[in-house]
């Protein structure tokens, strides 16, 4: 028995060492996704994390400003205005009407500030019922790169 | 020709239910005709999923754009290497690949067994055959690729109708990776499945011995190699194409062809332990059926966009299939599990913490956790929605706080694993065998150090690998030095000589200093430098040893896209090295714009320029330029891993000392180690 709980006693510090460096790692990275239609109803310190928000482009509403983009973010009828602040480039899907998901924090204005954008334009074969999910998986990188796809 | 494909397709389905049933009745009257006919259907269903694939393929080379599949991922002006891969372009073709790479790996699994191991063959060919169903089903009636563009004419009577080009492949697939990368990483998947008939095979048919074992780690050796080079030309796509400088980002997609590699990657090592000393059996069957859930849920993962949901904007309702597969397949393997749980009693026990034994149950430990972390990384979106109403994602911080630590001690475990006794090891053994390597590691180090290394992690890396290759060299020496000495032939040959005898273990090796060629390249991204920079003519942009002159910006067009390019010279010490064209071009047919990588790859450096575009403000183009260091060791790495894995796969060459397997006892063995020929005639008994 002895070998056997010099065994465990072994695994056990490495399963807390990993689990301790998973907590580490999980609160310096964890995002919240919210729709905007919830950020407006965010309380608390929740205001304050980091968060994830999609939506359309607005047509026209594009514009570039010193040190960054302002765009309009849409759905369902809800607006978000949001300033690109990040140093990459912005996505070459990245236009009016595109989907996009901006990365950032919310200003007590409800304005957003984002550091990172993705962007899936709706072009025509992605767009096309059933073939949606098909060739490229769309999934984000860390970059503000347009879309990547790693399995099909 | 229009319906043959379909026909076939249904045809494939038929036959596999056939041979499933027929393949049960067979196992319950005992039947030997019942068997063989239901093999024969097995077969069958390959050969008709290929006329399935050869029709779709023919719809592509002839432009057929009345088939809506056809008419989706191709145009007239695609060249024929991509209107070839665009059979994988989307969901359609890439399942109806997945099944066809299935029924290929079902079809040389029953042919090579035919004639061998009456008693589990029966079993294996029904769980071959059952996974086949599902994905049939998915071809025949989810996800059918031989839809036809269909539109009702003025009368109201519904008529074919014909698109006049096709939309086009994605201009991100049109790469020559994209050729290559999908069938490799599916060959991997989908090389799981025969793994895992075999051990559900061998549990549902309490097989006695260990046979199943040697079958099934082999095939896992395939599946593995193929899991392997698919995930590195996946990293080298997202590297060349998508213009971000980086090979991995902890994607979903990425994570999940990663699982499954992991789990094999410990079950090719846990089975050992199973081999040798008859330990592990519960743990290395669940290993198997986890690998191939893994795969499956990878599948999942991929094809719905369960977990990019959010990000992603594709949604489709083929994860419900999915899902019910794999609880069907989950109690399936419980159930099995539990009704034969007492024909996978252990038979030994663990006998010292310094032993062979425990370095390969902290090898599994460590693997699972890596496995669960990437899992729990992945899913977390999912998992948070469920139980605080939330969506929370985490990030690569997350996933390389835990998976650094992890590798770094699996680099360790690779160099003293091998090297480690059965049972126990003396500490003169351990002085003997790591003294010299660990010292080179070290003295790396120090050297490392002076020179202003300054990242932990890389320097752990940097030593660890340099230990690890010196315990591997030092293996492959002692070996042949003996050899050497009794034939009287040189080290080289005697070399290839102790290689061949076992190749199994000497191809191991060969993998390990591919992975510590894999993980020197990784150990480079601390040291990645990049800088972007809005360039005119005559202008340049300085990076590590290289200044950048921007020559020329121009554009050019053909029928396929226009591009707007760089013409770069690349200087070190004021000489001129290169020219670089870094472009973008815009792809008429599906209106994307797409980045072309120019890379300049060195074994120390990649120099990885990126034309960004133009400035919104004053329409410069901007030059991305990164500087990333040992990449190519990682694709270098990767060929390593194939070889060694190849390497593995081939028959021991027999030698005058191998008479025949002999059942020795430990003691003797332990005893018997201790001289190199020793080993090999030990070893020799592990071939299959």
């Amino acid at each position: 028995m002895k070998v056997r709980s010099k065994f465990l006693v072994g695994s056990a510090i490495i399963v807390v060492t990993l689990v301790s460096l998973a907590y580490v790692g999980f609160t310096q990275s964890k995002t919240y996704y919210h729709t905007i239609s919830e950020l407006s109803g965010l309380r608390g310190s929740t205001v304050h994390q980091r968060m994830r928000v999609s939506g359309n482009v607005r047509n026209g509403s594009i514009s570039h400003v010193p040190g960054g983009v302002d765009f309009v973010l849409t759905e369902q009828g809800q607006d978000l205005t949001v300033s690109y602040v990040g140093r990459d480039p912005l996505p070459d899907t990245f236009k009016d009407g595109a989907q996009a998901l901006v990365e950032g924090k919310l200003r007590p204005d409800n304005h957003f500030v984002a550091d990172q954008v993705q962007a899936k334009c709706a072009s025509k074969y992605e767009a096309t019922p059933g073939q949606t999910a098909g060739g490229p998986q769309p999934a984000p990188t860390s970059n503000a790169t347009p879309e990547r796809s790693a399995g099909n | 020709m229009d319906i043959l494909g379909s026909f076939a397709l249904l045809l494939a389905l038929l036959a596999a239910v056939y041979a499933v049933g027929a393949g049960i009745a067979g196992i319950v009257t005992r039947k030997a005709l019942l068997t063989k006919s239901a093999r024969n259907a097995g077969l069958a269903v390959f050969l008709l999923v290929t006329i399935a694939v050869g029709c779709l393929e023919y719809y592509f080379f002839t432009d057929n754009f009345s088939m809506a599949y056809v008419a989706a991922h191709s145009n007239r002006a695609l060249p024929f290497y991509y209107k070839f891969a665009a059979l994988w372009a989307g969901q359609e073709g890439s399942l109806l690949l997945w099944t066809w790479l299935l029924s290929t790996y079902a079809f040389f699994a029953l042919l090579v067994n035919r004639n061998k191991h009456p008693e589990l063959m029966p079993y294996a060919g029904v769980v071959l055959a059952g996974v086949q169903i599902f994905f049939l089903t998915l071809n025949n009636f989810v996800a059918s690729p031989f839809a036809v563009l269909a539109g009702a004419d003025p009368s109201g009577v519904m008529r074919l109708s014909a698109l006049s080009d096709g939309h086009g492949l994605n201009p991100l697939l049109q790469y020559p990776e994209m050729v290559i990368h999908p069938p490799m990483l599916y060959l991997g998947y989908t090389g799981f499945t025969v793994p895992f008939a075999f051990a559900l095979a061998a549990l549902l048919g309490r097989y006695p011995g260990e046979k199943w074992i040697h079958i099934t780690r082999r095939w896992t050796m395939i599946a593995w190699c193929f899991q392997s080079v698919g995930i590195l030309l996946g990293a080298h796509w997202a590297y060349a194409v998508l213009g971000w400088g980086g090979y991995w980002a902890w994607d979903p997609v990425e994570n999940a062809s990663l699982l499954p590699w992991i789990t094999g990657t410990a079950f090719l090592h846990s089975v050992m332990m199973q081999e040798k000393r008859g330990m592990m059996k519960v743990w290395n069957i669940w290993l198997v059926f986890t690998t191939f859930m893994l795969c499956i849920l990878g599948t999942l993962l991929t094809r719905s966009g369960v977990v990019s949901s959010v990000h992603a904007f594709a949604q489709s309702s083929i994860g419900n299939w999915f899902v019910g597969f794999l609880v069907l397949v989950f109690v399936v393997c419980f159930a099995s599990y539990w009704k034969n749980r007492d024909y996978l009693r252990s038979d030994n026990q663990l006998d010292s913490l310094v032993s062979r034994e425990s370095s390969f149950l902290f090898n599994n430990l460590i693997l699972l956790a890596a496995c669960f972390a990437v899992l729990w990384g992945t899913l977390f979106p999912v998992l948070s929605e469920w139980v605080v109403g939330s969506k929370i994602s985490v990030g690569p911080p997350f996933f390389n706080k835990v998976n650094i630590p992890i590798a770094l001690f699996l680099l360790l475990l690779t160099g003293v694993g091998p090297l480690l006794a059965w049972r126990k090891t003396s500490f003169d053994a351990l002085k003997r065998n790591f003294a010299w390597p660990l010292l080179g590691g070290v003295v790396a180090g120090v050297v490392a150090l002076i020179f202003g290394f300054r990242d932990i992690y890389s320097l752990i890396c940097l030593i660890l690998s340099v230990f690890v290759t010196l315990t591997i060299l030092s293996e492959f020496f002692r070996g042949a030095r003996v050899i050497a000495a009794r034939d009287g032939s040189n080290l080289i040959s005697a070399i290839g000589e102790l290689t061949m005898r076992n190749t199994r273990r000497y191809g191991g090796y060969v993998v390990h200093l591919g992975m510590v060629l894999i993980f020197i390249g990784i150990a480079g991204v601390p040291f990645n430098k990049d800088i972007q920079k809005e360039m005119a003519i005559g202008q340049t942009l300085n990076i590590g040893p290289y200044s950048i002159l921007c020559q020329n910006f121009d554009r050019v067009t053909n029928g396929n896209y226009d591009s707007e390019r760089a013409t770069l010279e690349v200087f070190r010490k004021g000489k001129s090295e290169m020219m670089l064209y870094p472009e973008r071009r815009f792809f008429l047919s599906s209106q994307v714009t797409e980045t072309m990588v120019a890379v300049q790859s060195s074994p120390l450096r990649d120099l990885y320029v990126v034309y960004a575009g133009r400035s919104p403000e004053n329409g410069q183009p901007v030059i991305h330029a990164y500087l990333n260091p040992l990449v190519k060791w990682i694709w270098f790495g990767g060929i390593v891993v194939v070889l060694g894995t190849g390497l593995a796969l081939l028959p021991n060459r027999r030698t005058a000392l191998v008479l025949r397997p002999v059942e020795q006892t430990w003691g003797e063995l332990v005893s018997a180690s201790k001289s190199p020929i020793g080993v090999i005639a030990r070893r020799g008994d592990a071939s299959d």
